[in-house]
């Protein structure tokens, strides 16, 4: 069993889970519930061992490397994430529901994984340092979370909506509203301390590479302005009193900041991250 | 005057105006990423037209992170936090500090989360009971005697409450780490052939010279590749510092994320030339003597005293950058027909004539391409950043998490009331299940069962 295949194997595990998971939303399918819990961590743990058979390779081609130097390799470490994030929400809040808006997230990182090259390269200079294993892992950690934010924001608009109208449709079987809007709050503040890490990583590491910790580079900018944004949606929650429909709207609008910041720098913008492409 | 001091100053104070600054900063930082930034004038003449890069010039936009409307925006974003913390922060120490057994009795019956229970017996050995239970919670109680009766309080991380201000603070220490190092500091870099030595450096951007006060010499350069020939594995200059005034001289290799510091100025591996020039050296096998020549390509050298002639006629590049992967050498002692042959660059080669063996060894010069930071307010922007982590944690996570328990003898009864009620400063569904969780300890307790 390769790295190769395992993550393959992966990729339909994760897809597998959220259509289960959408299908105890949809038609209210409550007995596939432990199935699909188990599914998942099954799935996690694949992923896992995915990652570790990879360093592993990297090693045996004695030019080792903690697998998070690429666009292959850090989607695949931001599916791990999120269905970590995922897992833990559920493990929390025991509501299965909550995997139909967090699982495609995971199912669909890995299938643009699967469209990436996945050679095991070996790194050049620049990345030769134990920061970039921070700057990642912290980044990304920060990114899930705020997938899985995005997730809950879009799951409290559709249940607001629902409130409205029909009373007895199947959103009904959604978490409350004020839940829903405590879970978006709870996974934006801990996916902002992660952002703040990974920024905090990346500068640490950038000094100790080029000796200057902050350049205005294109991918720090776009983090700092992902920052700003849920920076600015902290503040107007804590002492604006803003919440629900506005602050799932802010969680949508920050995620496709961190979009950006994650894809559209590497293939639309320049700059000293273009080893991130690829 | 006091009117409009004051709405200055609520203005500075303002969550508003912070939502405006973050939102504003956010907004016009995409301008920078969108275009290029800190290229010469030229560039934004042909990429967007004369008109439109007048408009740019004008507006600093081709450096815009450093443009004097960027930088009031951080200016002002900079006051609001400073303004925002002096105005609030006395009220929160008041909260950290207070004395809640000083709280009003009525408030007590008002707070969010709240229990009543009776049981019998006096105030005095309830207050002992109620304390232990308290303690099995986690919640270590103060308590104090009132005309009515007796007033427990247990609070747990008060100086959470400061946790949001030492976020803010932080940003203000990196600020002030930013500032240090742009008045103090600079950054520059130096090219140094091998061999060379330099004791200035160049500023980046202006290319003004800044004398270092001592000399760095490269005594070496090394480029290696991985196996698949193309993508570099490491990039290393073997540096030698004298420094006169100090007495001081030693050497260290220094490679990509790994710099050499001395006397607060840093030396980063960040760039390289290859240079037209071969580093040789030749050794006669049967009499050990060894020469190093450093030659310009494609010109006949002499080993004086020798009848030795050689020089490098042909090269095959690696890259458009000119690094040389083999080389074509003309070697003649003189004897016989001269050696020509080709060999990778940092090999050796070994040549047999008739009357000689040598061994001949060959590297093209390169020049080391140094980054040089002096950079005296890294240091506060790394403890702005610890403190931001510490303080989002705070901030975030925990909260001032308080309990009271009024105890009261009820008139004309054998019996107690007791109060118990709490409040959080955030995170209330949280409290709600500590709370309930303190609520249940009280109710199993056979104390709070008879009454």
């Amino acid at each position: 069993m390769n790295s190769s295949q395992l993550l393959g194997i992966t990729t339909f595990a994760y897809l597998f889970s959220a259509i289960l998971y959408i299908a105890i939303f949809v038609f209210r399918a409550k007995k596939l519930g432990l199935f699909a819990t188990v599914l998942t961590i099954g799935a996690f743990l694949v992923n896992s061992a995915g990652i570790g058979m990879r360093w592993y390779e990297s090693h045996q081609m004695g030019i080792g490397y903690a697998p998070l130097s690429n666009m292959y390799e850090s989607l695949v470490f931001f599916a791990w994430a999120i269905a970590l994030c995922y897992l833990g929400l559920e493990l929390k809040y025991k509501n299965r529901v909550l995997g139909a808006f967090s699982m495609p997230f995971a199912a669909l990182a890995m299938t643009m994984a699967g469209l990436k090259n996945p050679d095991i390269k070996p790194l050049i200079p620049a990345l030769q340092s134990n920061w970039l294993i921070a700057h990642v892992i912290t980044c990304f950690i920060g990114y899930a979370a705020f997938a899985v934010a995005c997730g809950m924001g879009m799951m409290y608009l559709l249940k607001e909506r629902q409130a409205n109208t029909a009373p007895n449709s199947l959103l009904a079987s959604l978490p409350e509203l004020k839940l829903i809007d405590d879970i978006v709050h709870k996974t934006i503040l801990f996916g902002f301390l992660w952002l703040s890490a990974g920024i905090i990583t990346g500068a640490v590491w950038a000094n100790s590479a080029w000796g200057t910790y902050w350049s205005w580079d294109p991918k720090e900018t776009w983090s700092l302005i992902t920052w700003f944004v849920y920076a600015a949606t902290l503040h107007a929650r804590f002492t604006r009193g803003w919440g629900g429909r506005r602050i799932a709207w802010l969680a949508i609008i920050g995620f496709f900041s961190v979009i950006f910041t994650y894809y559209g720098v590497n293939y639309l913008l320049s700059g000293l991250h273009s080893y991130g492409g690829g | 005057m006091k009117k409009n001091e004051n709405m200055a100053w609520r203005f500075f104070a303002s969550v508003r105006l912070a939502l405006f600054a973050l939102l504003i900063l956010a907004t016009t930082s995409i301008i920078g990423t969108l275009i290029p930034q800190k290229n010469p004038p030229e560039f934004y003449v042909d990429a967007f037209g004369p008109r439109t890069a007048q408009f740019f010039q004008m507006l600093d936009v081709p450096d815009m992170y450093n443009s004097w409307w960027f930088l009031s925006l951080l200016l002002l974003f900079s006051i609001n936090l400073i303004v925002c913390t002096i105005d609030r922060l006395p009220n929160v120490w008041q909260m950290v500090v207070m004395n809640n057994l000083d709280t009003d009795l009525a408030r007590l019956e008002k707070m969010p989360n709240s229990k009543v229970f009776h049981a019998s017996g006096d105030a005095e050995s309830l207050t002992g009971v109620v304390t232990t239970l308290l303690a099995k919670k986690g919640w270590k109680a103060q308590h104090e005697k009132k005309p009515s009766g007796t007033l427990l309080f247990s609070q747990k991380t008060a100086w959470s409450r400061l946790g949001v201000y030492s976020v803010h603070l932080s940003i203000l220490l990196i600020f002030a780490g930013a500032i240090i190092g742009s008045l103090f500091g600079f950054k520059a870099g130096v090219m140094i052939p091998e061999g060379g030595v330099s004791d200035t450096v160049y500023e980046t951007g202006s290319g003004k010279p800044i004398p270092l006060g001592f000399s760095v010499q490269c005594d070496d350069f090394n480029l290696s590749f991985y196996a698949d020939g193309s993508t570099p594995k490491e990039f290393r200059s073997d540096l030698t510092v004298r420094d006169d005034t100090a007495n001081n001289t030693f050497s260290r290799s220094i490679i990509v994320n790994d710099p050499m510091d001395y006397k607060g100025i840093t030396f980063y591996q960040s760039s390289y030339e290859p240079m037209q020039g071969f580093n040789i050296s030749i050794t006669n096998k049967a009499t050990n003597v060894r020469q190093n020549f450093q030659i310009p390509f494609g010109q006949k050298t002499h080993w004086p005293e020798t009848d030795i002639d050689f020089g490098v006629i042909n090269q095959q590049v690696r890259s458009r950058m000119g690094d040389v992967a083999s080389l074509k050498v003309w070697f003649s002692d003189g004897q016989d027909e001269p050696n020509v042959f080709w060999m990778d660059n940092n090999a050796i080669q070994a040549i047999t004539t008739p009357t000689a063996t040598y061994e001949f060894q060959a590297s093209q010069v390169y020049a080391t391409g140094l980054q040089v930071a002096k950079d005296p307010g890294v240091w506060t922007v790394y403890a702005g950043c610890t403190l931001m982590l510490i303080g989002l944690y705070v901030a975030f996570f925990l909260s001032h998490r308080r309990v009271w328990v009024y105890i009261v003898r009820e008139e004309n009864e054998d019996r107690c009331r007791i109060l118990v009620c709490g409040a959080t400063s955030k995170n209330k569904i949280a409290f709600e299940k500590e709370f309930a969780a303190l609520v249940e300890c009280f109710t199993h307790d056979s104390t709070f069962q008879n009454a």
